[in-house]
């Protein structure tokens, strides 16, 4: 094993600021046009993404998460909220030349390999489109040879062979490699990755990972890295972000997170995660997990009917973010503060994530 | 029903599958031999393609074609279900055998309400006055977490979680001796999986059934099942006790899956899982079928095909593990 193997550790220090949510809200209207019934996708998201950094995204299927990746590649528009990408608001990009240019900065990886790349054609077409779009300054020449090096730094060597392979030639793994390739074409600063590992089989996963890891190092590329398998964002990213019913739950430095969970449903994901290396231990109670209410869901916390801890305030009031620990905070009502001095009011000033 | 004493639940002997495609027939499953006891949790894993998927339909007599069962033998309480038609095997299914299926949405039909469903599973098998069942269908429903309001459902207006248990409570009905799972959590997000798990561990104490439970999630079934098979492209390349597999894994195929996938506890670890990946079923390598993979081939292995070899009360399919080669 080398050294570019190793995952990384989190990092001392806050880099310049790449990438940042503010207020970020998406509704999505259920019905007709007059329908007054409205999905919350996502609600009042803030969050900030630096360089250098790999953040996970975490929850379960219809939290948010990929909604989020959405808004952020402009898939889709926000309802309310703004999202700054280095200080400027994405509202300001106008001319195609703009749009482009985001889109290069901040490209996307899906999920599913197989349904991402055109059968018909070969592997050197989406990269060579992509160094067309968006390198306009390398020759007909200098394409190719840059095609090779993107192949080259995501693990498919011999680069020449591979890009006259068809998909059907390559399996799950080298796919989402190839997914990675045509997003590196743009010169990247930040890469979305909507569950990039989870359809692959699970002997090549890591690898997948290990690929984000090693381009964040070599390529200094930051990551939003959406999962709903925490034991994997704890292997790559440095910060976690854990959503439920479209709002954040908590989010802070991945370790801190894992060792003192402050949210409840954090807790409950943690305790849920089979680990094989844990003690056997098979508790009696099982819990009966419904889904969140998302439309129309009014005040209070969305986990409040799941939470062994709820109070009166948790069905009145949307609990805040509050920063419980150095970096680390968390919306609940219940949730103690680990921090020195008078703990909730202080924290309760501290502005998010500095 | 059923098995005596002495003789285990089902018995799979040498098992072969093939499907049979314009090249020439595919071995998808090959010469799988499995023992389940009554009342035990088999797991099985291994990755898409290992032929798990396709080992189960054949126990449960599913395959259509073209896959279809080459040799070998499946023993279920005495009855010698390879050769058994459509009619014998009508009496068998949901009441001494029961499947549930990975994708309950597409398993349940949508236009029925869960009571009809139950009703006409129940109804095949057993004749049952309206009231009777009405009440059965209730305790079902109460069994598997289910408020047995939702007997009025129709399938889309359940969540996947209550969906999967849905299908449970149908294949617990008439209290089976074995019921076959494949993959019924894959589907559901972690904290489901561990309720729903929980759950059939629990009815399974209950009732006594047992259980063949496939999955790609090897961490999963780690604190399910009694004895674990691991499969690789079409072959079961170890078997034995789900602790002892854990703890001491043999085969360098049940070794580099161990080490594919990161924990949340403990130090971070590098990990590396499996170079390459699995291999095409119409194009097998030659002798061991993982030695393309392996950390530690040698010589011999692209030469010959191991067996499966017996050690510390498990069987492995590798040569470092062959008695006549031990140093």
């Amino acid at each position: 094993m080398t050294i570019a193997d190793l995952p990384p550790r989190p990092r001392v220090g806050v880099a310049p600021e790449l990438l940042r949510t503010v207020s970020l809200t998406k509704h999505f209207r259920l019905g007709g046009f007059l329908s007054t019934r409205f999905l919350h996708g996502v609600d009042d998201i803030n969050l900030a993404i630096h360089e250098d950094e790999i953040v996970a995204l975490v929850g379960e299927s219809g939290s948010g998460k990929s909604t989020i990746a959405r808004l952020i590649a402009g898939v889709y528009r926000p309802t309310s909220g703004d999202i700054l990408h280095r200080g400027r608001s994405l509202r300001g990009l106008r001319s195609r030349r703009d749009v482009l240019e985001y889109r290069g900065r901040v490209p996307m990886v899906f999920q599913d390999p197989y349904g991402s790349l055109s059968p018909v054609y070969q592997v050197s077409h989406g990269i060579m489109r992509a160094l067309k779009l968006h390198r306009r300054d390398l020759s007909r020449r200098g394409r190719e040879e840059e095609a090779e090096r993107l192949l080259e730094a995501v693990g498919l060597v011999p680069a020449r062979d591979f890009l006259g392979k068809y998909p059907y030639q390559l399996s799950g793994g080298q796919r989402q490699r190839i997914g990675f390739a045509q997003a590196l074409a743009c010169r990247p600063e930040l890469i979305l990755a909507d569950e990039p590992v989870s359809m692959l089989d699970v002997s090549v996963r890591i690898g997948v990972l290990n690929l984000m890891a090693s381009l964040r190092r070599r390529e200094r590329i930051s990551f939003l890295y959406i999962t709903h398998d925490i034991a994997s964002a704890r292997y790559v990213a440095d910060r976690l972000v854990v959503m439920y019913g479209g709002l954040v739950a908590e989010s802070g430095p991945v370790e801190d997170v894992l060792a003192h969970p402050k949210h409840p449903y954090t807790q409950l994901l943690l305790s849920a995660v089979p680990d094989p290396r844990a003690p056997i231990s098979l508790p009696e109670k099982t819990e009966v997990s419904e889904p969140p209410r998302v439309i129309n869901p009014g005040e209070g916390c969305r986990f409040r009917a799941r939470c062994p801890y709820a109070i009166e305030e948790c069905s009145r009031v949307t609990p805040a973010l509050r920063v419980l620990r150095p970096e680390h905070e968390a919306a609940c009502h219940v949730a103690a503060s680990d921090l020195e001095g008078s703990p909730g009011l202080d924290a309760r000033r501290r502005p998010a994530h500095i | 029903m059923i098995a005596n004493a002495t003789r285990p639940l089902l018995q799979v002997k040498d098992l072969s599958v093939d499907y049979l495609t314009d090249r020439g027939p595919v071995r998808a499953v090959d010469r799988v031999s499995l023992d389940v006891a009554k009342g035990e949790f088999l797991g099985i894993v291994g990755e898409s393609g290992c032929g798990k998927s396709t080992l189960l339909f054949a126990i449960a007599r599913l395959l259509s074609r073209p896959a279809e069962i080459n040799s070998g033998e499946i023993w279920f309480g005495g009855h010698d279900m390879v050769t058994m038609d459509e009619d014998e095997l009508r009496h068998l299914r949901w009441r001494d055998y029961s499947v549930v299926m990975q994708s309950a949405m597409n398993a349940l039909n949508p236009v029925m309400t869960i009571a009809e469903q139950l009703a006409d599973a129940v109804g095949a098998h057993q004749r049952m006055p309206a009231g009777q069942l009405k009440s059965r269908s209730q305790e079902l429903m109460r069994l598997v977490g289910i408020d047995p309001e939702h007997l009025r459902s129709y399938p889309h207006q359940l969540s996947g979680g209550m969906r999967q248990r849905a299908m449970i409570a149908m294949a617990l009905a008439l209290t089976p001796d074995l019921v076959i799972m494949d993959e019924p959590t894959s589907a559901l997000d972690v904290v489901a999986q561990r309720s729903l798990m929980l759950k059939i561990k629990q009815l399974q104490r209950e009732f006594g059934f047992a259980t063949i439970f496939v999955t790609h999630d090897m961490s999963l079934v780690s604190h399910f099942s009694d004895r674990l098979a691991v499969m690789y492209a079409g072959q079961v390349v170890e078997i034995g006790a789900t602790r002892q597999v854990f703890a001491d894994p043999k085969h360098p195929y049940t070794v580099g899956l161990m080490r594919s996938f990161p924990s949340i506890t403990g130090p971070l670890q590098p990990l590396s899982g499996i170079a390459g990946s699995p291999p095409d079923l119409g194009h097998p390598p030659s002798g061991c079928r993982f030695h393309p993979r392996c950390p530690q081939v040698f010589d011999r292995c692209s030469k010959e095909e191991p067996d499966l070899y017996a050690r510390d009360h498990d069987l492995v399919r590798c040569f470092l593990f062959d008695p006549a080669i031990e140093r």
